[in-house]
Parts: C-alpha cells; structure tokens; sequence
C-alpha cells in the first residue's frame, strides 16, 4: 500500500446512476470502497460537477452528502435542455449522464484505487 | 412465523417491459410459503396521456396495452395462491382495465376473480375549481387551458389497501405514486397505523426500490470490467421481504440472473432522488439519511433505517398537454473521411431548415463521434479529431408547431441523398406528436379516491 497520490477518472472509485424529474437530473455516486469517500466528499464539489456539465447549460447544483449509505447525490438543474419534454437529445432523459460525472478526474492515494479494484471484482463468484 | 415476513414482488417497472418477468417471480413468492403480493408499475409521467388518447379512440381502451401479456402467464397461479396483483395498469381507463382482466379470467377458466378498481385521480373536469398552488419552482400552471390532454393527482397507497380489504384478487389503479403499489399490501397485511411514519416509509421505500423491476437487480447498471452482471437476457426481477417492523430484505428469484448486492441496492435508492432528507410522497415524507445497506447472504441485502414525518397537505398532480411535434431524420456514412462527410451533410441539412424555417429549435448529431453527451449548440462534437475509419450516423432533430413542418425539416436529411456529401445511406424519418408535462399541487381535500369492486360483463 503506498500514499502516492495518482489521478483517476472518478469511475476507477465509484459507480453512480442517473435518474430525471423534468428538466432536473440527479447523479448519484457510490464509493466502492469506503476509503474513497472522504476523497470524493473533498474534491467532488458541486462546482467541480458544474464544471463537468457547462457545455450542458446546467444551472444550480447541489451535492447531498449520505454518509450512512455511503453515497452521494448531486442534483443538477436544466441540464436536460428542455427535459423529457422538449429537448432534442436523442437522451431526452439524461439516462447516459452518470458517465460525465465518472469521469471527472480525481487525485488520490494509490492505496484508494486498490481498495476499489479489490473492492469491485472480491465479491462476485465466477 | 410466516405471518412475520410479508413478501412482494415487481413483475414491471415501465409499460414495455418484459412481459414474461413475473413468471420466475411468482413461482419464489409460491415457494417461499409466506404470504406476498405482485405488483405492475407501468405508468411513466406522459404515459397516462397517451392512454387518454387511446381511450379518446376506442372508449374501451386507455389501460395498459400490453394488460393481458403481463397478467395471462401469472394470474391463475396468483388467484390460487392468494396473492393479490396490484397495478397502475389501468391508465386512464381502470373500470375498462377491470372489464378486461375479467375477460382473460373467464378465457383462462379462473372462476370467482374479484377485481378491485380505485379512482378519483383524473381531476382534468374538476381542476380549473380547485386551489391550484405552484409545484417548486415550477410556474404556476394555467388550469383553464383548452390544450390539456390529461390531468391526474398521485393517489397514496391507502385506497389500494381499502380495496385489498374488499377481497380483491387483482387491485387496478390510474395515477397513484409507484411506491404505493407496495407500500398498500404491507398497510393491509400488517394493519400499521396511519401516523406510524417509520414504518410506512420503511414501505415506501420498499416500493422505491421495486418500482423499476430490474433496476434493483442488475438492471440499468452493468457495465463490463467494472460491474459485471450475469445472464442479463434472464434477468430476475426483484422481490422485498418487509418484516412488521420495516426490515426490507431485497433479493431475486433463485436461479434467474442479475445480482443483488448493496451496489446495485444503492444505485436503486437514490434513483430520481433529490433532497433525500425530504422525498414527498402522498403517504410520508421519507428520509433517508439514516439507511444503510448491508449485505446479508448471496443476492440478499438488508436495507434499514428508514425515517418517516407526516406527510403534506397537498397532492402533486401531473399535467400533459399538447406539445407539438417533434421531427427526426437520419443518415448514415461509413468508411474513410466519414466523419468529414458526416459533418458537412450535418451542416447542409441545418442550414437549410434554419434558411426555411427561421427560429425553428433544431439540433445536428453525428452519433459515433459525440451524440447524447453533447449539447445543443454541438460544442463537444465539434472538438473531436476526425479519424481514418468510421461508421457514423447524422441525425437532425427539431420542435415544430405542426406536422408539416416537422415532415419537412425531417425531409432535408433525406435530400442529402442526391444532393449531399458521397455515399450517405440509409434514411429514416420520424415525425411523432410530443406530449409536455408540468405539474401543481392540489389541497388533499380536493378530491375522493373511490374504491368499488367491478363485477364481470355478461355476454
């Protein structure tokens, strides 16, 4: 285990889903290990994530922090550009945006990363 | 003690979803001996308002299209089993839905179907009356428009639980919150207290996590080399075993596939959340800042601890209305300089809908470079480096008034056949009706759900 810290997309970390209410997306992100999660909570504001959706014309964000879950959840206004409505995205529900906010980049311990790797593949059989 | 445990299953999340999902489903719920119900969510927001127009068609329509699918490979094993079936399959039409499980009944030789509708959620007559107050930051809508197409109020679970007291095999309802599908059994079965906040959104959130079938199982969230899910074409759909105290337990028929695990658990639980201290429902205001999710065997997870505050005085309703029409078209480019070409027809089809219909909202896409993440104005797309070998896709979108407009801003993607960049192939159009939603809130008062059972049509 080293301290080296590496820069990941934030997908090497966690795993997230996207869900819709009008013209509102929500991302949720899951450490898959718990040692992610005070990393995350440092450096993925919710500006960094505005940041991420600026070419989406993306309003207020907000971050909710559960940390008994173990999870985090941003909600992002108007970055649906018209919602399941109105907009002209092939992806008028915004299912495919988790994959914008996973791959914000992060900068964190080698050890982290490992943990996630172990975490992911330890407990599935086959 | 089975009478401890109550189990449910989801047979559907969505109207199309797969139709044979509720047969592994219902033979765990028979095999585990405990008592259970089965429930169909298949109410999206603008799906009730097709379903009006489909009734405005054909008075015997606007339920669910696919109703006899669902229920025909499961309904007489449930009938004989006693668990009942719940569903907001009944769209704008529940006593027509009612009519036609009664009709399926009779051809599968299932006798004595008692079949339950509740009502009282399409307040299109009665809204102009009452008082409408904005829904968050949404405008306040102009009930009084001539253009609505459907309006309907989320029903909470207790009316379902009303007609399950009734003796009803099959419970049929239009608009009521998803979660209250599941939430009514538990009402019912364990006879929890109306101010038992705890409990019941321990329910709702056993109803939030089945609400979208496979999405609690695998579903809506493989994705290879990172989270890999098994026999995905076998998929299981999910099923909750809900002590009286509100313990969930979430698994998946035995020998189905997918996976249960507090990943695909968490996933599940935030989905469509946004302040997750505060998710209004017609039945609690739940929160979830003290759920935890712990594994507890292979595909079982154990969710606790969620908290429940009264509910609000009002009811959300959802509003549709007529939307205009959306235009598609699309053509296809493939080999070396693809993309080039790709961009060039992209450009050409856009500059002669925006010359010919100034103003009219449109958008260019070469799928395969940069599509669905883009935004409207393109800005990703056109930063990405052209490659030596593609097989691309242009597609061009607009929002028009009318029909023809839509028809004919479509029909400049299928001009670049003759008249665009080398070897564009394989053109298709869509024009399609857009249906808009918007959504206010009523005082509870406002209306009376109603429950009676329908009896079977002689003929």
């Amino acid at each position: 285990m080293t301290d080296a810290l590496i820069d990941v997309p934030l997908r090497e970390i966690a795993h997230g889903r996207t869900g819709d209410k009008g013209d509102r997306s929500n991302v949720s992100i899951i450490p898959y290990a718990p040692d992610a999660y005070a990393c995350i909570a440092e450096q993925v504001t919710a500006e960094r994530m505005r940041g991420a959706f600026a070419h989406r014309g993306v309003g207020k964000v907000m971050r909710y922090d559960l940390p008994v879950l173990g999870a985090f959840n941003f909600v992002l206004d108007d970055v649906l550009q018209g919602g399941v409505n109105g907009s002209l995205n092939l992806d008028g529900h915004g299912k495919s945006l988790s994959f914008v906010a996973l791959a914000v980049t992060v900068s964190v311990p080698e050890g982290v990363v490992a943990n996630a790797r172990q975490a992911r593949h330890a407990d599935r059989p086959g | 003690m089975p009478d401890t445990v109550f189990h449910i299953g989801n047979a559907a999340g969505f109207a199309t979803d797969r139709v044979d999902a509720g047969v592994p489903v219902v033979k765990a719920l028979i095999e585990s001996g405990a008592p259970a119900a089965l429930f169909y969510e298949t109410l999206a927001e603008r799906t009730l308002a097709y379903a009006q127009r489909n009734r405005l068609r054909d008075p015997e329509k606007g339920y669910t299209p696919d109703l006899e699918r669902f229920l025909s490979p499961v309904l007489a094993d449930c009938v004989a089993h006693g668990i009942p079936i719940l569903g907001n399959f009944g769209a704008a039409n529940p006593a027509g839905a009612a009519k036609a499980i009664h009709r399926l009944a009779k051809e599968l030789g299932i006798e004595g179907i008692k079949v339950a509708v509740v009502e009282g959620d399409d307040v299109r007559e009665g809204l102009p009356s009452m008082q409408v107050q904005a829904w968050e930051e949404e405008p306040l809508f102009d009930v009084g428009r001539e253009d609505i197409v459907a309006a309907n109020a989320y029903l909470g679970a207790r009316p379902i639980a009303d007609a399950l007291a009734l003796g009803a095999d099959v419970v049929v309802t239009g608009r009521v919150t998803d979660s209250a599908l599941a939430l009514a059994p538990l009402l019912h079965h364990f006879g929890w207290d109306g101010a038992d906040w705890d409990r019941i959104a321990a329910g709702v959130l056993t109803g939030h996590l089945l609400e979208c079938g496979a999405q609690a199982t695998g579903g809506y969230f493989a994705d290879p080399g990172y989270k890999d899910v098994s026999d995905m074409a076998n998929i299981g759909y999910p099923i909750a075993e809900v002590t009286g105290d509100g313990e969930i337990v979430l698994t998946k028929p035995a020998g189905t596939g997918g996976r249960v695990d507090e990943r695909t658990v968490k996933e599940q639980i935030l989905y469509e959340i946004h302040d997750p201290a505060n998710y209004l429902t017609p039945d609690v205001t739940l929160d979830l800042m003290d759920v935890r999710a712990e594994k507890v065997g292979f595909d079982r997870v154990k969710i606790t601890g969620a908290r429940g505050r009264p509910a609000p005085e009002t009811l959300k309703v959802t509003i549709s209305f007529a939307g205009g029409w959306l235009g598609e078209g699309e053509i296809s480019y493939a080999g070396p300089g693809a993309s080039a070409r790709a961009r060039l027809a992209a450009q050409t089809a856009k500059t002669r809908v925006e010359r010919e219909f100034p103003g009219l909202p449109v958008r260019t896409d070469v799928l395969g470079l940069v599509s669905v993440l883009d935004g409207d104005d393109g800005g990703l797309a056109d930063a990405q480096p052209e490659t030596e070998w593609q097989d691309v896709r242009v597609r061009l979108a607009v929002n028009a008034e009318d029909e023809v407009t839509a028809a004919r801003a479509a029909r400049e993607v299928e001009t670049l056949y003759c008249a665009g960049p080398a070897g564009g192939a394989g053109v298709r159009l869509n024009v399609t009706p857009r249906i808009k939603t918007a959504s206010c809130l009523i005082p509870r008062e406002s209306i009376q759900p109603r429950v009676r059972l329908v009896e079977a049509a002689h003929d």
